[in-house]
């Protein structure tokens, strides 16, 4: 028979729900119990643990990976590590001749320039993530988040082709000659003008990771529930004013950990810095100066270092961007889940 | 499945199978090499032709710069390293073989500048190329430039210095040059592959300072000469040894390496040769090869792609802008490979 009385049936059901833990019992009791109903073919345990090994084998991989990159990392900059020991960190030298080595310049580039990417990324991209998701109607901003994701699809190498041939000049000829005409006692506007350098360098890696934080920032506005808006509209307040006392405040901490897993990009960006950083090891004030970073004298000079302590050199500078990358992206990441894991219940 | 039809399967993947290995066994023999980024525009055309010629065999040549390709020639992986710089003997001791270091072509450094209203030409000492890259002089229409170009009108400008920012054959000619001729640039930068520059910004590769020169009026570079040459790039004449200001070409690169006709892997630079004709900032590029290969077979056509290389194949060479060995030295180049015993 089709048709089974739902009451008997749920009470039946609601029994076996003790027997629930035992798969292989349930079908039983329920045919049994009703008697119409074909017996349920759960599949057999065996093929339920392969699932359960294969998921946690395939997780555990990828945590092999990682922690054997470290350990291949540490290993072979031992010699450099053994050779130069902390003073590395602080040292300016970088002489392939003399096999002098020290870390200071490129740690300086890798820094400065990620922080006037981030400074310059984090207030557009948080800005556009907002007119994405508070004051802009559906039909402008789903083809305005699509055209700014593009961003993030063009290849580092054509930024940096781009960067050499068009935004250097335009660096050179226009921008920093009006900074250093206004701003010149400044230290860091001051200085000769090659058009490539630290701040060349820091628009590019901005342009290169706002697509990142303009999403995620528009993402957690949007996440903001309704009700809040509401509340605040209730009052009086107008779409700015609700934007800026209720919903920019609860989005906060999730806009900041945008800025922490763009700046973990702009860590490690490599292509496109080098073409227009200057790739110069040295620390210099003016922020119109060359320099270097980590991720380019590795890209610079890896293949062509011949003596083992120039290499192991090299590897230790991977090992300290490798830790430095791991802990922003750790620490974003670890931000967002605390954001995100609320919001959903 | 009944034992019929699964022997007749096997049977089928067997036949398949045997099929495939004898055409792989007929198939030509991929030799593959690595190095140096100069040599590859050379060796792409080169290996393509001998491939032409020769069905039996091809060559994969990986440019992935002078330091990868002695690495990866120590370790075995390839049959033939190339190198703008010969191994030393570190490296040498790491290779645990007898290795032959067979010359194989020539490259310059090219001076190329970016100066408003000035074309090719510039006259440049030897002395002053290195006052320039050491940063002491400064602008264009310095006293030192202006006395050697009298009738050009040379615009008060900063000069702004480029060199690369990666380990490159190039780099090592150029700064083997500014050691031979200044005894400051020696002292505080010396001589190699990747260096510590006193002044000036890095371009990568050849493009890269190439390009930097041509984006920054005021700018100065050194430049692989092919590349120069392919791009119509302006550059100076440089003294010589010899008192002659002269361009780096085919004829004046080829002159410097005849002038030291005993060249070998352990003296090895022609930098600020002797000679009238000579252009002082020459070197050669290298060959790796193992003396006694593991495979006799796979060596013995290694030996005749090099034989072939080092003779018909620098035809192909001048073809391409790269600089023909001169005789005397094509000859020790036949040596050194015949000595391959396989």
């Amino acid at each position: 028979m089709a048709n089974v009385d739902n009451g008997s049936a749920s009470d039946e059901l609601g029994l076996s729900g003790a027997a629930a833990d035992d798969p292989a019992a349930a079908p039983a009791s329920v045919a049994g119990a009703v008697g119409q109903i074909e017996q349920i073919k759960l599949p057999p345990a065996p093929r339920g643990k392969i699932f359960e090994w294969a998921v946690y084998g395939a997780t555990g991989v990828f945590l092999a990976i990682i922690v054997g990159l470290f350990i291949e990392l540490l290993a072979n900059s031992w010699l450099s590590i053994s050779t130069f020991g902390l003073s590395f960190l602080w040292t300016s030298q970088w002489n392939p001749v003399t096999s002098q080595f020290g870390a200071l310049p490129f740690i300086y580039g890798t820094i400065v320039s990620s922080a006037i990417a981030i400074l310059l990324a984090s207030i557009a991209g948080v800005m556009a993530g907002a007119f994405l998701a508070e004051f802009s109607p559906p039909q402008i901003s789903e083809p305005l988040s699509f055209v700014i994701e593009l961003l993030a699809a063009v290849p580092s190498v054509v930024y940096g082709l781009w960067g050499l041939f068009v935004l250097g000049p335009v660096m050179r000829d226009y921008v920093e000659p009006l900074l250093q005409r206004y701003f010149g006692f400044l230290p860091i506007f001051a200085g000769t003008i090659y058009g490539v350098g630290m701040l060349t360098a820091g628009v590019i890696l901005a342009i290169m990771i706002v697509p990142t934080v303009t999403a995620i920032s528009r993402d957690v506005m949007r996440a903001v529930p309704n009700s809040q808006r509401e509340a605040i509209w209730a009052l009086g307040a107008n779409r700015w004013q609700g934007f800026t006392m209720v919903v920019l405040p609860i989005a906060r901490p999730g806009v900041f950990a945008a800025c922490i897993l763009a700046l973990g990009r702009a860590l490690g960006e490599t292509i496109a810095t080098t073409m227009v950083i200057g790739n110069r090891p040295a620390i210099a004030a003016s922020l119109f100066a060359p320099s270097y970073t980590i991720s380019s004298v590795i890209a610079n000079e890896f293949t062509e270092a011949t003596t083992q302590v120039y290499l192991s050199a090299l590897i230790e500078l991977g090992l300290l961007l490798f830790i430095i990358s791991v802990i922003v992206n750790g620490l974003a990441r670890l931000l967002l889940w605390t954001i995100f894991r609320p919001m959903e219940s | 499945m009944s034992p019929c039809s699964w022997i007749s399967k096997t049977a089928g993947l067997a036949g398949i199978v045997l099929a495939l290995g004898a055409s792989v066994a007929l198939a030509a023999t991929q030799l593959t090499g690595a190095g140096s980024t100069f040599d590859y525009p050379f060796f792409s055309k080169a290996f393509y032709e001998y491939s032409q010629q020769h069905a039996d065999v091809t060559v994969n040549y990986q440019s992935i710069g002078s330091g990868g390709g002695i690495q990866q020639f120590i370790a075995k992986t390839v049959d033939f390293g190339a190198s703008d710089v010969p191994m030393n003997a570190e490296e040498l001791k790491l290779a645990k073989a007898p290795v032959l270091q067979v010359p194989v072509t020539l490259g310059a450094a090219a001076i190329g500048y970016n100066i408003p209203g000035i074309g090719k030409g510039l006259r440049m000492t030897r002395q002053l190329i290195a006052e320039i890259y050491l940063g002491n002089v400064k602008k264009w229409n310095a006293p030192e430039i202006a006395k050697l170009n009298p009738k050009l009108k040379l615009p008060d400008m900063d000069i702004t210095v480029v060199h690369r920012s990666d380990g490159s054959g190039t780099t090592y000619i150029f700064t083997d040059f500014l050691s031979h001729v200044s005894a400051q640039w020696k002292e505080k930068v010396g001589t190699g592959k990747s260096v510590q520059w006193p002044a000036g910004i890095g371009g990568k590769g050849n493009e890269g300072v190439a390009g930097q020169v041509r984006q920054t009026p005021g700018a100065i570079g050194y430049i692989e000469l092919a590349y120069v040459l392919e791009n119509q790039m302006s550059y100076a004449r440089v003294e010589n040894k010899a008192g002659k200001f002269e361009y780096p070409t085919i004829e004046t690169v080829a002159a410097a390496a005849a002038s030291k006709p005993e060249v070998s892997s352990t003296d090895f630079s022609i930098v600020d040769a002797a000679g009238e004709n000579s252009y002082p900032i020459s070197g050669y590029s290298w060959v790796m090869l193992y003396q006694h290969p593991s495979d006799p077979a796979r060596g013995k056509l290694v030996r005749e792609t090099m034989e072939w290389l080092v003779t018909k194949g620098q035809a192909v060479a001048k073809s391409v802008d790269y600089v023909p060995l001169p005789e005397n030295v094509q000859q020790r180049a036949i040596k050194l490979v015949s000595a391959m015993k396989t």
